[in-house]
């Protein structure tokens, strides 16, 4: 036990160096490896819901959206008028000073964390108790009317997008951005994954399993389910609301449809990768997200044009061919390194049944 | 946001008129997804790119210079291929499964689909001009394209043809045995893998008549598939599986709020008032099942 503690240690302090190191090692992809860590937290927090719980949901991409506005509304609101910004493209005849900028994307980070949350929270009730495919398409029609409708709302910008608030022109190191958005984001990753490493050390995390597994009898059992996949929802709504927040400041755009409320990208995305990782794992949606943003990165510019054409397939040959990922494959082949004891006897007796 | 639709009594008729040959449509789609989900358990995010693409085959062929009625007989004949096609390429391999891999997996077809079309078609709205005129009604105050009267009329035709189809013919029967038990229609000598791609094909070819009468009412563009999907997924769970008048009264009821929407909260939020009628209906409906299940206890 000692020993594998070590283990444990080495890695993560390892892997805490690298990401460290990371922006000063490939300083041209700085911007990449800010899109990757939010890509994980997507994916990490997504199966919670999808892996953990059962609960397929398309709409934690509602939450994302909901945060970057958030952010960005919370960052100009501060102290400009909301409305003129987004009418006159904002940053032309307001500028942030550095110490407005970072005040403001401190405290609408804060906003955008809370929000989400609550609204979680509020409609966690009446959705949550939608079982299976309902509970999918329900999600799937929640965060396409959030984009439809926040496409709709003069105040943030309609259809013609909201500009987030340039980093401030007074700070002349032209790598402070991309660094700043990195650490940003890299914190928010070792959050969340402390966070989710500490519920699967929890009972917690038993619960929703079993809810997974059989939501009428874990009632039967005398838990209260409603609470805990309320609770778990809000968990996760937290972190997509600041991975959002982070997103819209570095992409310093935000469109309703294909930014914010992007569930033909982003939202399909994180259900993928968890799902290419495999689902219901720790490392499974780390993994999986990791090779499908080197994946993306590497394709994308090859096959310029076809990319949504590729994606398309790939989300068919995973779910239909893989569905239980890349750690499910792993443990179905060695399922010793998992910590399964395997019955000689009964191996070989199912040997003989096939 | 005035609420001109209440000043103006005549706008109400137009609006009602409208939104019941809209409805017409919509169930006729609904009706494809009702068969699919009763027969395979599939619920396929794809369908409505299947009526999108049905309408652009009904537009491939006005381009060619036929006049784009005629969509409603080709677009059905290649739609059934397509849809053949994509189940034994595809769908096949996720009948049997969760629910939700039959989600992801059309959801995946769906994007392929939906770039393939503007790779092929372009990404501009397009709409087949069918050249019908218009009917006016009570002293010119309330015009009907003929076009929509046209779609409404086809649609109920299909409709009443495959409901025949499927009482009588040996198929049909088929059919409604899987639908029942598929095991033990495999069990009675009924070959279930020809029946579910046939049964897919069906779905494919209403799709594509569908889409051949929307490409001469309304308009075409590749990405609004979904918004079809979830209409026909709609009328579906309100209307119930297999039930065909409770389709068609679930789908004109759908016609009749959108129409509304649109007048009282604007056009730009039309799609988004589908999507949350969607979450409400689903909504409602835990509440009502909820209920029952307490009532049970």
């Amino acid at each position: 036990m000692e020993k594998v503690k070590q283990k444990d240690l080495i890695l993560y302090s390892g892997l805490i160096i690298l990401g460290l190191a990371a922006p000063y090692l490939f300083s041209a992809f700085k911007v990449q490896l800010t899109y990757l860590c939010v890509l994980i937290v997507l994916a990490m927090t997504w199966n919670l819901q999808g892996g953990e719980m059962g609960y397929n949901t398309f709409g934690n991409i509602l939450f994302y959206g909901l945060g970057m506005y958030l952010t960005a509304s919370v960052q100009v609101g501060m102290f400009f008028p909301l409305a003129e910004w987004t009418e006159s493209g904002g940053e032309k005849t307001f500028v942030h000073t550095t110490a407005q900028y970072f005040q403001g994307i401190g405290v609408g980070l804060l906003v955008a964390a809370i929000i989400p949350t609550i609204i979680a929270g509020a409609i966690g009730y009446a959705i949550l108790g939608l079982r299976g495919h309902y509970f999918a398409i329900c999600t799937l029609g929640l965060g396409i009317a959030a984009g439809e409708i926040a496409g709709g709302i003069e105040i943030i910008g309609a259809g013609q997008g909201f500009t987030t608030p340039p980093f401030p022109a007074e700070i002349v190191d032209t790598e402070a951005r991309g660094k700043f958005f990195y650490f940003l984001s890299f914190a928010l990753l070792v959050g969340t994954f402390i966070f989710v490493k500490y519920i699967y050390g929890s009972r917690f995390r038993l619960i929703l399993n079993a809810i997974r597994d059989n939501e009428d009898k874990a009632e039967a059992m005398g838990i209260q389910t409603m609470k805990y996949k309320i609770v778990g929802w809000m968990c996760s709504a937290f972190f997509c609301g600041l991975a959002g927040g982070i997103m819209g400041g570095l992409i310093g755009y935000i469109d309703s449809t294909d930014v914010a409320f992007d569930g033909r990208e982003m939202g399909v995305f994180m259900v993928l990768m968890a799902i290419l990782g495999g689902k219901g794992t720790l490392w499974g949606p780390v993994i999986g997200a990791t090779l499908f943003h080197f994946f993306k990165e590497g394709l994308w510019t090859l096959i310029l044009g076809w990319q949504y054409v590729a994606l398309g397939v790939l989300i068919v040959v995973i779910v239909v061919y893989f569905p239980e990922g890349l750690m499910g494959w792993l443990r179905e082949k060695y399922p010793e390194r998992f910590g399964e004891v395997i019955d000689e006897k009964d191996r070989k007796a199912q040997v003989e049944l096939k | 946001m005035d609420f001109l639709i209440f000043k103006a009594p005549m706008l109400m008729v137009q609006a009602s008129l409208d939104g019941i040959l809209l409805g017409i449509l919509f169930a006729l789609i609904a009706y494809g997804m009702a068969l699919q989900w009763g027969v395979m358990n599939i619920i396929n995010i794809a369908q409505g790119d299947l009526v999108i693409l049905g309408g652009y085959i009904a537009y491939t062929i006005y381009l060619w210079g036929i006049h784009p009625a005629w969509g409603v007989i080709i677009s059905p004949i290649i739609m059934f291929f397509v849809g053949w096609g994509l189940y034994k390429l595809v769908i096949n391999k996720v009948v049997d499964r969760d629910l939700f891999i039959s989600i992801l997996a059309t959801f995946g077809i769906a994007i392929v689909f939906q770039q393939l079309m503007n790779f092929i078609f372009g990404a501009d709205v397009v709409v087949a001009q069918s050249e019908y005129g218009t009917t006016m009604l009570f002293d010119n105050s309330v015009t009907l394209p003929n076009s929509k009267i046209f779609s409404a009329f086809i649609s109920v035709l299909y409709a009443i043809a495959l409901v025949i189809y499927m009482r009588k013919s040996k198929l049909g029967r088929a059919i409604r045995a899987t639908a029942q038990n598929a095991r033990a229609a495999k069990i009675l000598g009924v070959d279930t893998e020809k029946v579910y791609a046939a049964t897919f094909g069906i779905n494919a070819a209403l799709c594509g008549i569908a889409g051949a009468l929307i490409s001469i009412t309304l308009t075409l563009h590749p990405y609004v598939g979904l918004p079809y999907t979830v209409r026909s997924f709609m009328i579906v769970i309100v209307a119930g599986l297999g039930n065909l008048p409770a389709v068609a009264v679930s789908g004109m009821g759908l016609g009749l709020f959108e129409e509304f929407a649109d007048y009282i909260l604007g056009t730009e939020f039309r799609i988004g008032a589908v999507f949350l009628l969607l979450v409400l209906i689903l909504v409602y409906r835990r509440f009502k099942l909820s209920r029952k299940r307490e009532y049970l206890k």
